[in-house]
């Protein structure tokens, strides 16, 4: 290698040495609000520094299909970023599969171009990009599919599933360790890739939109450490740092959210929650419960002087958000103060929420997380329930044979009235009945999210 | 070979520390977005496709390595668009009222 050679290699390095400071400032900035979008600024300024620096290697000699591609990743971006505010869970997963896709390819590629030499270590971390790529990659693509409706989101089970899982894998990590040993035996690579895709597919059918926001955030972590073996193969710092990142970033998320659900991990990838759905379906009968009009909702809102908003993912399906502005507006103008209790696991994926409220344009500053909340309720006239179920479920604290017991909730059962928006009687996502909705200072409102709460704007325009 | 993966292990765990400590401290409201930025910036990923389908080794690898550049960029470019667009939303109270 010349000199001038190691000169423009130093200089590259320097870049992605740069990049790679911006990406940790990026997501430090991310810590509140208020710098939040300087965080941006800085990803993107590392990521052009990385490509442009990439661009200047020394061992680039075609840049056609390279322009194309990158033309052409573009004009997909750009839609993928325009997305409702609704959509950005499906939106979320398929590029956690997009990124899974990237690397598994490369991963692919790369093997056959060293094929048959491999040393040991090289072949177990591209081992283990392709089996965590290939598996987050068709993992992902269904958990978009199922947010995104096209497939059913009940959790699809069947006996013996969690042995299949566990044989695949064995499988997958049996023919890795061998191809560790014989690295010419190129027949095993589609074989590892192939069992890879199948167990992605698997792994989430079985899991119900409840657990969604663990498993997005599972994957976010899977696809993280895949680009970082990644970068273990390319020898590349830029690379594993990124991809230590994203890795520590997911895996961080899926701690949180698999406490808010009381669950381990292995129980929401395993547990296949669904399925206590029949025996809950079967205790339930007739039981009287009080419901309510618009009319009389909007009186005894604007007779509160706290009120706290409790949304869930039927807010989202309802696309009520805006709505529930207009009532932010009407009852803060009437002097109630109103806030919103934010469940960590609440929507579809972390934070899902907090955006829903805010594309609605209500102030970051009302919207409050379930352990600050909590205390409040006592003192709360009203608690109104949007689309939420099993996150306001008091048997959760009660009721030791409920599915959800120990899972922690917002005590809006504390509250002096509580009133559910809510389309029918049926049980929410998991399954399972909710004792709230049979107190006495409960009142059911039943309809569409959004056509209620606007029946209540109404209502309170009406000159109450 | 093998200090360069010594090397490259050290930069991991290291990396993995800060990412802990760094995402530790993102307030829960920003979840989403911060999911959607650490999204665009894992499809950094490009640079390994980009030196793939640069170098020509085989059709094979160009092939491969074009879907790929094509899957990586769309989550860079999507993912900062959608990202700036969710920390738009984020506003706080008006100072008129207390």
């Amino acid at each position: 290698m010349s000199t001038e050679f190691a000169g423009s290699q130093y200089v590259i390095e320097i870049i992605y040495l740069i990049a790679s400071a911006l990406f940790i400032l990026s997501l430090k900035w991310m810590s509140s609000p208020a710098t939040a979008r300087h965080g941006i600024l800085a990803g993107e300024i590392g990521m052009v520094l990385a490509i442009g620096g990439t661009l200047l290697r020394h061992g680039i000699v075609d840049w056609k299909w390279i322009i194309i591609a990158l033309v052409l990743g573009s004009g997909i971006g750009i839609p993928l970023g325009m997305v409702q505010m609704t959509a950005v869970p499906q939106r979320t997963a398929l590029s956690h599969a997009f990124g899974a896709l990237c690397v598994t390819l490369v991963g692919t590629a790369e093997f056959y171009l060293r094929s048959p030499d491999v040393p040991k270590f090289m072949m177990s971390v591209l081992s283990m990009e392709v089996i965590l790529g290939g598996l987050t990659f068709t993992g992902s693509l269904m958990a978009a599919g199922k947010l995104q409706e096209v497939l059913p989101q009940r959790p699809i089970t069947y006996k013996g599933q969690n042995l299949v899982n566990l044989l695949l894998f064995s499988g997958a990590v049996a023919s890795a360790v061998y191809l560790v040993l014989h690295p010419g035996t190129k027949e095993l690579f589609p074989v590892i890739v192939g069992i890879s895709l199948v167990i992605g597919v698997l792994l989430v059918i079985p899991i119900g939109g409840a657990d969604m926001p663990t498993v997005i955030s599972l994957l976010n972590s899977y696809a993280g450490l895949s680009a970082a073996a990644m970068g273990f193969v390319l020898n590349s710092k830029l690379l594993i740092i990124a991809g230590a990142l994203d890795g520590s970033s997911g895996f961080i998320l899926s701690v949180i959210m698999s406490k808010a659900m009381n669950r381990s991990f292995t129980n929401v990838l395993f547990g296949a929650f669904g399925q206590v759905q029949a025996s809950a379906a079967g205790a339930q009968e007739a039981k009287p419960v009080r419901s309510a009009t618009p009319e009389e909702a909007a009186a005894i809102l604007a007779a509160a002087n706290k009120v706290v908003i409790v949304p869930g993912y039927g807010m989202a399906v309802a696309q009520a958000q805006h709505k529930v502005r207009e009532l932010y507006d009407m009852l803060t103008k009437k002097g109630v103060e109103v806030r919103f209790a934010i469940h960590p696991v609440a929507g579809r994926m972390p934070g899902h929420m907090n955006v829903l409220l805010a594309e609605a344009d209500i102030p970051y500053d009302r919207l409050i997380e379930m352990e600050e909340i909590n205390g409040d309720f006592p003192q709360t006239d009203v608690a109104l329930i949007i689309g939420a179920n099993d996150v306001t479920n008091p048997a959760a604290r009660t009721d030791q044979s409920s599915p959800i017991f120990g899972m922690p909730i917002l005590d809006v059962d504390k509250a002096h009235t509580v009133m559910v928006i809510k389309r029918g009687m049926s049980p929410g996502f998991a399954g399972i009945d909710n004792p709230l909705y049979y107190l006495d200072r409960t009142l059911m409102l039943f309809g569409d999210a959004k056509q209620f709460v606007g029946g209540i704007v109404r209502e309170l325009g009406g000159g109450h | 070979m093998p200090s360069n993966l010594i090397d490259a292990l050290f930069v991991f765990m290291l990396a993995a520390f800060i990412g802990f400590e760094v995402i530790r401290h993102v307030s829960p409201l920003l979840h989403t977005p911060l999911m959607s930025l650490t999204n665009a910036l894992d499809a950094i990923a490009v640079v390994g496709a980009i030196v793939l389908v640069g170098e020509k080794k085989s059709t094979f690898a160009t092939v491969l390595g074009v879907i790929a550049i094509v899957a990586a960029t769309s989550n860079v470019v999507g993912g900062f668009i959608i990202t700036d667009r969710m920390l738009r939303m984020f506003k706080t109270s008006r100072p008129s009222k207390s």
